[in-house]
């Protein structure tokens, strides 16, 4: 990744000096953009010379409820079974959760990106969790049965706020698509790993909780043992 | 009791919950992403995209309501300048700029400056064609159906595809007459 940066740092110097050389220096890099934009017919957008920005713009809570409602009932059109359903909302996360990784190592981490077991568990746990629902996990722990297990829990996890699920969908969680982003991330970072959603009854409170599984497939078990 | 004053755009949103643009953003680009591997056809994912934000919108429009204490509008042109200055930035944070009107006052543009959908988008050559906000005409037409406007809504300029800002046209249709006295339901 830094490789590739630095290598479009310089492409851009480069268009930059060519600019220079034809506009001559005073007119802003961005305006003569425009000007250039005026002759040609179209030009598409250039995610890569836009800035990053930090992330700290905000939408209405309500806006990604509804979005996240058409995407689970467009998604129920498409399948015949609930473990159907939960793969595809899981596909939807996966892709969510490369790209997060991408952004948060590019802005958070100086262009670093975790390379322990411990390590990737608590940025998935602090910094994916606060960047995307604003807010640290409820709690990270370690499977008790198996070393390979690890669980994210989260008392109320912001997908689920406004769903309810039918009784006849038995075990359904909309929490796939949080599932699949950590895949996403962990995958993203070399962490292979089978993640999945379910609701786990807390004493005293209506509402389950949701726990995030993730069980590690046996390569990363077995590089984090030889890293020591 | 004295009617409410209506908030403005800015007030709502101070008050209501918020998240970050960017899971938003993400995640609507997850649903684009599997619009397109199902459908294949730019053309069919315009109009789920679009049938999608009219889900939204019949039912966005009553929290819409309830929140920022709009009453009747009296003419199209509020009606305009409502939807860019209190829904646009109740939602999604940002403003819209209404400009363009015909000389009836049934068609206009809604302009948007920013637009927290596409950060982070490009369109590769094979989307050519793609609306890839079509999800908020869906949401007008589908909000304003719902306060007896039937209207027509479509983008006619994407800074995705190359122009210089987001512009969406719309068009009134028809003023569908209320029903008086309301039939309860037999």
């Amino acid at each position: 990744m830094a490789v590739g940066g630095h290598f479009m740092e310089k492409l851009k110097q480069k268009w930059n000096a060519q600019e220079d050389e034809k506009w001559g220096p005073n007119i802003e890099r961005k305006e003569r953009r425009d000007m250039i934009g005026v002759g040609r017919t179209k030009q598409y957008a250039n995610a890569l010379e836009k800035s990053l920005g930090k992330g700290k713009q905000e939408v209405s809570l309500n806006a990604f409820a509804f979005l996240f409602s058409e995407l689970v009932q467009y998604n129920q059109t498409r399948v015949d079974n609930i473990a159907e359903l939960e793969r595809r909302l899981e596909d939807a996360g996966y892709g969510v959760g490369l790209r997060v990784l991408e952004l948060l190592c590019h802005r958070e981490k100086g262009n670093r990106r975790e390379t322990r077991l411990l390590g990737i568990l608590s940025f998935v746990h602090s910094t994916v969790w606060k960047s995307l629902f604003g807010k640290v996990a409820d709690s990270l722990e370690k499977g008790t049965e198996h070393e390979d297990e690890y669980m994210i829990s989260e008392r109320e996890l912001l997908v689920n706020r406004f769903i309810s699920v039918p009784k006849d969908m038995g075990n359904f969680n909309c929490g796939a698509f949080v599932a699949g982003i950590v895949k996403g991330v962990l995958d993203g970072a070399g962490f292979p790993a089978v993640v999945s959603a379910h609701f786990v009854p807390v004493e005293g409170q209506p509402r389950p909780r949701t726990t995030i599984l993730i069980k590690f497939s046996e390569e990363v078990l077995q590089r984090e043992a030889r890293l020591g | 009791m004295a009617p409410l004053a209506p908030r403005s755009g800015d007030a709502v949103f101070a008050n209501v919950e918020r998240v970050n643009a960017e899971l938003v953003t993400l995640t609507y680009g997850a649903i684009v992403r599997q619009l397109l591997t199902d459908f294949e056809e730019v053309e069919e994912v315009n109009k789920q995209l679009d049938q999608m934000g009219y889900n939204i919108g019949i039912r966005l429009i009553d929290e819409f309501l309830a929140k920022s204490n709009i009453t009747r509008c009296v003419d199209f042109k509020e009606t305009a300048e409502v939807i860019a200055k209190v829904g646009f930035k109740m939602f999604l944070g940002v403003t819209a700029s209404v400009g363009n009107w015909d000389a009836d006052g049934t068609e206009c543009s809604l302009i948007l400056e920013d637009n927290p959908l596409v950060d982070f988008v490009e369109l590769p050559e094979t989307c050519q064609g793609l609306y890839y906000c079509n999800v908020l005409c869906g949401v007008i037409r589908g909000a304003l159906e719902m306060v007896s406007m039937k209207t027509e809504v479509r983008w006619v300029r994407d800074m995705l595809c190359g122009d210089d800002a987001y512009e969406l046209k719309l068009k009134l249709l028809e003023q569908v007459p209320e029903e008086y006295p309301y039939k309860d339901d037999e």
